[in-house]
């Protein structure tokens, strides 16, 4: 325990701890120090001084943010010099900041207002020059009046510190000392990508969010403090809503995973709930044209239909798409509905394009598919392997804690064929050839195994299966995977010799490992590497498979998967079958059902007649997309329950509006296993429906019983059958939310997996084989396309295209100059892709971050749907097809 | 400072411990003929001593000197030496500052400690015709004692030289910066051979904190306890700043000691290296000192050569690098943590202080920095012992101080004295009382970070402790001087004006602060002033004062507080009476023509923008005060003065 001091605040005694600061001391006990540039999770600046105090004894005042505490001392946080000279500042900073309270957007919540009241400054004594700058809004997200700067610097240090870009600084000195980018361009000419957290920290109404401008007044609006609908990090922030419309968001402090930083698709990339092609009414296809219809009529018709086929066709004729994006509550009912009304174990969801060679790898490995560790404790690790993951665009946030590991002094090891913004943070950038991770992480191993460097008690005490791994990767010395890999040998050793040294390591990674046809065995190698280093089940170590969507970790955990039922329990286990019968009052269907690529190719072979779709776009988001069209129009029926009419939603027979994140209740559950509350903060627009209700609604009409008064009791039902759950409750998710395992009522949750023991018993080795990728590049196809996503927009977009987002980024294909410049193509010429499925036109741009050979494009835009492109092999465990890795030829379009 | 013979083995790669000592003393390991007439001949040549016939003529290559012309005088002195076939008997060389800058360009001729002023090219020939060739003095190049107006034939007999005491400046002004081998053959380096040879670290360390050593940057914090906070901090690496970025009007210490003997600088340097264990150090010097980086990258260029500087200096097994870093222009670049900013590629903002920098700086190390002033007493201090040091100066304030003497004083220049002298003496005695026989009126010391004082206050003692009772500092120790001529509030805001641009931004007081009070003392001198606007100032500059993050502002608003308790009556007729008593606020000053000094030239006449002088040609001409717009030309133009200007 630090040594403890003893000193006089106010009259007040108190002890608190050595080295801490009289601020801090003040705070705790309670006393209200006013501060415009001080953040407990930023570096101390000292600059608005408005923190002064008197210290007896002492000739100056004293800012209290920089100056520890001493034995003895006696302060005084209001006294009349205090007073005095806060009123000063606070005259000179007013002197020097346009008057416009009135109009100005942060009235109601502007700190230099607020101390102006509270010290009764009622005008400045001074007068003289001002600043007189224009204010800079030319972008959609951030309005930035450098006339109201205080100049306290707290974005400067949030761009620098937590993001870790520093695209602001300041610029000139003394009295002209302005926050620009650099050269003063506007921001959207500068490297910004934002995120709006200067926003967050401004303390006056210099930096504002343009969306929210003129929308309400602080005091009108009222708060909802809900989870963000995007990707898995399961970050949370306040909705602002004035009379039943969302004004915007803003980043609530008390948000357990992101504290206040949020991305730009959090902060900015709500338009849509509003947006004008939101669906307020079912429709029901007419021979060629949608026309409204009334709820009652719809579902009617859709029971009708569905019960139809499931008569003459059998149950199996019926796939399921639930999703990722929906709550866990409307997961769990739609597999109920699948399996209960329908009778069919026909129902997947997009997880299996994303993180199904996890669930199955991982749960070989480990006997769970989930991240072993939460997000907080990557700021705590010292050493960090990040796999195929592009950290900063598709986790922001998570890429936040990365940052601030980093800050700690950290290494970072960065794995992926592209040099991206988190690669170009590394210490080593391992630039891989794509699909060639198996060699890689098995030379790893065998440096550790043969330097002796692996953690042997670990080993033998918690594993099994050591042997054989062994054995197999004795073949891969660093030599013969440098040429596999691209890596050279050196660099490789020092890496292994860095992870097994590291106390605290941790392994993420995403798309770059799983989106292949080896996915499954990529998963198992790492997992491989983190045992024989003994790196899982303790703090700030383990692995983190970075889940895509808000839910997709929810969706999996309900059972929205062909053979397992809710919380992973085993389809073929008669006692969970009884259970789930029981409780259900129905027969289960024993064989495992299709997995989404499958059922689009029984679709297409006339296997299944009828598909119920929600929320899921396969059209742009499967592979060789030209097989699902072909699917989609071959069914009998197509069901679709979607926000907007998406290209899906084209060939549905009928679709059915569904209210939005903003509009329903549930729990979303991200990355770290954290099961979140999402609140309801408007009425959903039209007559949308949540999409649980929806699923009752259904059922009902085809005959089943299913009624609930609200999610909680879907919840309550969900805890009550899935030992995983069993503990959660909406009432104990109320704060912070839950780590799963949560199994009884008042249980804490789980933060660490595999403590003491893995949770299959001991942690099993898979020997893998490196196999090289069966589609590489050729004569005729040269180039290896990778798909990938982009930072501001959200998978096919259907959210994020109807947001301002679009203004920041659009889809292109990026190549490397020397291939342009080979093949003639210049930045913006439009460009005709082909694979061996197909062909599309797409922009092209250049960026010098990819190597030669290798192109890169988004699956974004319906206008150039890449996945056209990709080919149907699939990973013979997992079913993901290889999206990462497609032979291609690239020709200037005609 | 080559090798005196094949048998010595001295080179960077092979150093040799007695190398300097053999310099001066001898060979230690062999002593023969040829070495010994070698070695005496170059000491000869170097110290020119009395009776060897050798003759040594120094300009002074100082930047006033330089400014005025020197740098000329010394190739004129080296064609004319050559011409006259000399060049055997008469060595020409270069100097730094002798620091009597008001009577450059300077010569002087050793061994006769003559003192030439004024020199220009064309008094070279008679300067070696009359005394290098026949010893005779040239007398009109000679300085005259103000008083009894004799002429002082050596400097020795000048009073601004006589009552000074010289420690830091010693060879400043008689060796050639240029030339490392002069610097030893006046004893340089010897200092670190003791160290190296016969002392550890701590008794270096011991060494300078017994000699009660301050900073002479102006804080005077004790360089002893600073190094020792460095050195006692764990951790492999550690860095020695030297502070050159000297940046105040009116201050030219360090830049003299950097241009007149970089090698003491050096030499303080590796001293302090030695004591607190470093192995690689910073000169941050103003690149506005071009000489002065010129003559730095010289001496460590010589200093590596001969391996005083690098690895294994002197078979010592130390190790010390030094670079030099080219400021990046602006005032607040000396304080400290803003220093280590821009060393480290930052903008230069004043950064926290806790931990301190000696216990984490530069790049997170431990470092210590110390200004060029400071360093340069520690050879010194080590080479004559702490006690002789501390024998020096007062009882708080040991050693000497350099001062800037500028403005309107009689001997402009750099004076060193012990600490503790008082303003009277160092104004009046050694600077010669004010210019022109005017009347004495303040005193700024320590430049726009100190403080102006009245005639009464001079009587008080110049060092750390003794001015703070008048809200004053020493501060670097830049003197200006100020006659019945200069405005009282002008000052103020001649020096706000300077604080203001230098301002970094960061905190509210100065950035807003200075910006406020400046404007105030604009409005003041351009007769817009009201009442409540002293008051103003005074609370302003209160806050200001007590509230700043750095000492740039919690010094700025000295100047205005101090001359609004000494000279608020000035203030008061600027306000009140709408006049500037000293004329220097042209906006307040009436312009008329006296009468009876008017010739009548017209030049008045033909220069005014405003046509607002009217007359006829040699008769007395007369300014029309509502015309004219107080722009001062007439006042500047007129031959007979007969322009007032009150």
């Amino acid at each position: 325990m630090a040594k403890q001091v003893t000193l006089i605040i106010n009259g007040q005694e108190l002890t608190v701890p050595e080295g801490i600061t009289i601020l801090e001391a003040a705070r705790r006990a309670g006393v209200y120090i006013p501060t415009l540039c001080y953040d407990p999770e930023l570096t101390l600046w000292g600059g608005c001084r408005l923190c002064i105090v008197e210290v007896r004894g002492w000739k100056k005042l004293p800012s209290s943010c920089i100056t520890p505490v001493r034995q003895g001392m006696v302060v005084e946080t209001e006294s009349p010099a205090v007073r005095h000279a806060r009123r000063t500042l606070i005259e000179l900073l007013l002197a020097n900041h346009p008057e416009d309270c009135l109009a100005c957007e942060r009235t109601g919540a502007c700190t230099l207002q607020d101390l102006a009241y509270r010290y009764g400054v009622r005008q400045s004594s001074f007068t003289g020059k001002r600043r007189n700058y224009t204010i800079e809004n030319g972008n959609p997200f951030i309005v930035r009046d450098m006339n109201k700067c205080i100049l306290c610097g707290l974005c400067v240090r949030v761009c620098s510190e937590i993001v870790g870009r520093s695209v602001i600084d300041f610029t000139n000195k003394g009295f002209f000392s302005k926050v620009t980018p650099p050269m003063d361009l506007p921001l959207e000419k500068s490297d910004c990508v934002f995120c709006g957290n200067c926003i967050s920290v401004c303390p006056v109404g210099a930096i504002t969010g343009k969306p929210m401008w003129g929308q309400g007044r602080r005091w009108e609006i009222r708060k909802v403090h809900t989870v963000c609908p995007y990707c898995g990090t399961g970050c949370s922030f306040d909705l602002n809503v004035k009379e039943n419309r969302v004004i915007g968001v803003t980043s609530n402090p008390e948000a357990p995973v992101n504290g206040r930083w949020l991305c730009i698709k959090g902060r900015f990339g709500f338009g849509f709930i509003h947006h004008r092609e939101r669906l307020q009414m079912p429709l029901v296809r007419d021979p060629f044209l949608f026309s409204k219809v009334t709820w009652d009529r719809a579902i009617s018709l859709a029971a009708a239909k569905l019960k139809e086929i499931k008569a003459a066709y059998g149950p199996d004729a019926i796939g399921v798409l639930a999703s990722a994006r929906c709550t866990n509550e409307e997961n769990y009912l739609l597999n109920k509905f699948a399996r209960a009304v329908l009778g069919t174990n026909n129902i997947d969801h997009c997880a299996r394009l994303c993180h199904s060679p996890t669930v199955a790898g991982l749960a070989a490995a480990f006997g769970s598919g989930a991240a072993t560790n939460t997000l907080a404790e990557i700021s705590g690790a010292d050493f960090l392997l990040v796999i195929g993951s592009n950290t900063t665009e598709t986790h922001p946030v998570v890429a936040i804690q990365i940052q601030k590991a980093l800050r700690r002094g950290a290494m970072l090891v960065v794995v992926d064929p592209r040099k991206t913004e988190i690669a170009s943070r590394a210490n080593y950038h391992l630039q891989i050839k794509a699909g060639t991770d198996v060699a890689l992480l098995n030379a790893l191993s065998s440096v550790i195994l043969s330097e002796n460097w692996w953690d042997q008690e670990f080993v033998k005490t918690r594993t099994e299966g050591f042997e054989a791994f062994k054995k197999v990767v004795e073949q891969y010395p660093p030599e013969a995977a440098a040429i596999t890999t691209g890596i050279p040998a050196e660099t490789i050793r020092e890496v292994a010799r860095c992870y097994a040294h590291a106390k605290r390591a941790i392994i993420l990674y995403t798309m770059g490992v799983t989106q292949h046809t080896c996915g499954t065995n990529n998963v198992l190698a790492i997992a491989n590497l983190a045992m024989l280093c003994g790196h899982v089940g303790k703090e700030s170590c383990g692995i983190y498979p970075l889940r895509g969507q808000n839910n997709v970790q929810g969706a999996c955990d309900m059972g929205a998967l062909p053979d397992q039922l809710p919380g992973y329990q085993r389809l073929d286990d008669p006692k969970v079958r009884a259970k789930f019968e029981t409780a259900w009052n129905t027969l289960l269907p024993e064989k495992p059902g299709l997995t989404a690529p499958e059922m689009f190719e029984a679709a297409a072979e006339g296997r299944i007649k009828a598909m119920y779709i929600v929320g899921e776009n396969p059209i742009l988001t499967e592979a060789d997309s030209s097989l699902v069209k072909k699917a989609l129009e071959k069914l009998e029926f197509l069901l679709v329950q979607d926000l907007f009419i998406t290209e899906t939603a084209n060939y549905a027979h009928v679709v059915l509006p569904a209210a939005s994140f903003a509009e329903k209740e549930g729990t979303f559950t991200n990355t770290e296993r954290r099961i979140q509350r999402v609140r309801q903060a408007i009425p959903p627009v039209g007559s949308a429906k949540p999409d649980g209700e929806i699923v009752c609604l259904l059922a009902q009409a085809m005959g089943y019983p299913m009624r609930y008064s609200s999610p909680a009791e879907v919840m309550a039902e969900i805890a009550n059958l899935t030992p995983i759950y069993g503990g959660v409750s909406y009432a104990h998710l109320e704060k912070e939310g839950l780590f799963w395992p949560c199994p009884t009522p008042g249980h804490p949750g789980t933060k660490i997996l595999h403590q003491k023991q893995f949770l299959r018993g001991k942690g099993r080795f898979h020997p893998v084989d490196f196999v090289p990728p069966d589609e590489q590049p050729d004569k005729k196809y040269p180039f290896l396309l990778l798909t990938g996503r982009y930072l501001a927009h959200y998978h096919t977009g259907s959210m994020t295209r109807r947001t301002p987002l679009g203004f920041y980024q659009e889809t292109s294909l990026e190549m490397n100059p020397r291939d342009a410049a080979r093949l003639g193509i210049g930045c913006g010429d439009r460009v005709q892709v082909t694979s061996r499925r197909g062909t599309i036109k797409i922009t092209a741009t250049t960026n010098e971050n990819l190597p030669v050979g290798v192109v890169f494009a988004t699956f974004h835009s319906a206008k150039s749907p890449v996945n056209l492109l990709v080919g149907s092999v699939r990973d013979p465990v997992a079913k993901i097809p290889g999206l990462k890795g497609v032979a291609v030829r690239i020709e200037k379009a005609r | 400072m080559d090798k005196c013979c094949t048998r010595c083995q001295h080179t960077p790669a092979t150093p040799c411990r007695d190398y300097v000592i053999c310099r001066r003393e001898g060979p230690l390991c062999h002593d023969d003929e040829i070495c010994r007439q070698k070695r005496q001949g170059v000491l000869t040549r170097i110290t020119a001593r009395p009776g060897s016939g050798q003759q040594k003529v120094v300009v002074c290559g100082g930047l006033n000197c330089g400014a005025a012309g020197a740098f000329n005088l010394i190739n004129a002195f080296r064609t004319g030496v050559v011409n006259q076939k000399l060049d055997e008997k008469v060595q020409v060389t270069l100097s730094g500052c002798m620091g009597f800058c008001e009577q450059g360009p300077i010569v002087t001729i050793e061994p006769d400690r003559t003192f030439y002023r004024g020199v220009s090219e064309e008094d070279v020939p008679e300067i070696i015709n009359l005394h290098l060739k026949n010893n005779q003095v040239v007398e009109r190049l000679l300085y005259r004692h103000p008083e009894t107006g004799a002429f002082c034939q050596t400097y020795d007999e000048i009073p601004f030289y006589r009552q000074q005491t010289k420690v830091v400046l010693e060879h400043c002004g008689f060796i050639n910066p240029e030339d490392i081998a002069e610097y030893v053959a006046v004893g340089g380096y010897r200092a670190l051979t003791k160290a190296l040879t016969e002392m550890s670290p701590e008794e270096v360390l011991a060494e300078v904190k017994k000699s009660g050593l301050r900073g002479r940057g102006g804080a005077g914090f004790p360089t002893g306890r600073k190094w020792e906070v460095a050195r006692r901090v764990p951790g492999k690496k550690r860095y020695v700043i030297c502070n050159a970025n000297e940046s105040a009007p009116g201050s030219f210490m360090d830049q003299t000691v950097l241009e007149g003997n970089p090698h003491l600088v050096l030499e303080g340097m590796l001293l302090c290296a030695y004591a607190v264990g470093s192995d690689e150090g910073y000169i941050y010097v103003r690149a506005e000192f071009p000489l002065a980086v010129r003559r730095l990258h010289l001496a460590i260029a010589q200093a590596q050569r001969f391996g005083l500087l690098g690895e294994n200096i002197l078979n010592s097994g130390m190790n010390f690098r030094i670079h030099i870093h080219e400021g990046v222009g602006g005032f607040v670049c000396g304080e400290s943590t803003a220093l280590v900013a821009t060393l480290e590629g930052n903008r230069s903002i004043p950064r926290v202080k806790v931990p301190h920098l000696a216990e984490k700086g530069l790049f997170g190390c431990p470092t210590v920095i110390n200004n060029v002033e400071t360093l340069a007493n520690v050879p010194k201090i080590v080479l004559n012992g702490s006690a002789w040091f501390a024998a020096i100066g007062t009882e708080k304030s040991k050693g000497t101080k350099i001062f800037a003497l500028s403005g309107k004083v009689q001997n402009r220049g750099l004076v060193e004295v012990p600490m503790g002298i008082t303003l009277r003496d160092l104004i009046f005695t050694i600077g010669g009382g004010v210019k022109e026989g005017k009347r004495f009126k303040a005193v700024q010391v320590g430049g726009p970070c100190g403080g102006c004082l009245p005639e009464d206050m001079l009587d008080f003692p110049v060092d750390y402790d003794s001015l703070a009772g008048t809200g004053v500092t020493m501060g670097s120790g830049s003197i200006v001087v100020m006659d019945e001529d200069d405005c009282m509030v002008n000052l103020a805001r001649f020096f706000l004006n300077f604080m203001e641009r230098e301002s970094c931004g960061k905190c509210t007081p100065c950035r807003e602060g200075t910006t406020r009070v400046l404007e105030i003392l604009d409005r003041i001198t351009n007769g817009e002033g009201n009442l409540s606007d002293i008051p103003l100032l005074e609370y302003l500059g209160g806050v200001i004062k007590t509230t700043s993050f750095c000492n740039l502002g919690t010094l700025a608003p000295n100047p205005v507080l101090t001359t609004l308790s000494f000279f608020r009556s000035e203030y008061l007729k600027h306000i009140q009476d709408k006049r500037c008593p000293a004329g220097e606020c042209l906006a307040l000053c009436q312009f008329t023509i006296i009468t009876e000094k008017c010739a009548g030239c017209g030049a008045c006449r033909y220069l005014c923008p405003a046509q607002a002088i009217s007359g006829e040609k040699k008769k007395p001409h007369r300014i029309d005060p509502d015309v004219c717009i107080r722009c001062g030309r007439c006042f500047e133009i007129c031959k007979y003065q007969a322009v007032k200007r009150r």
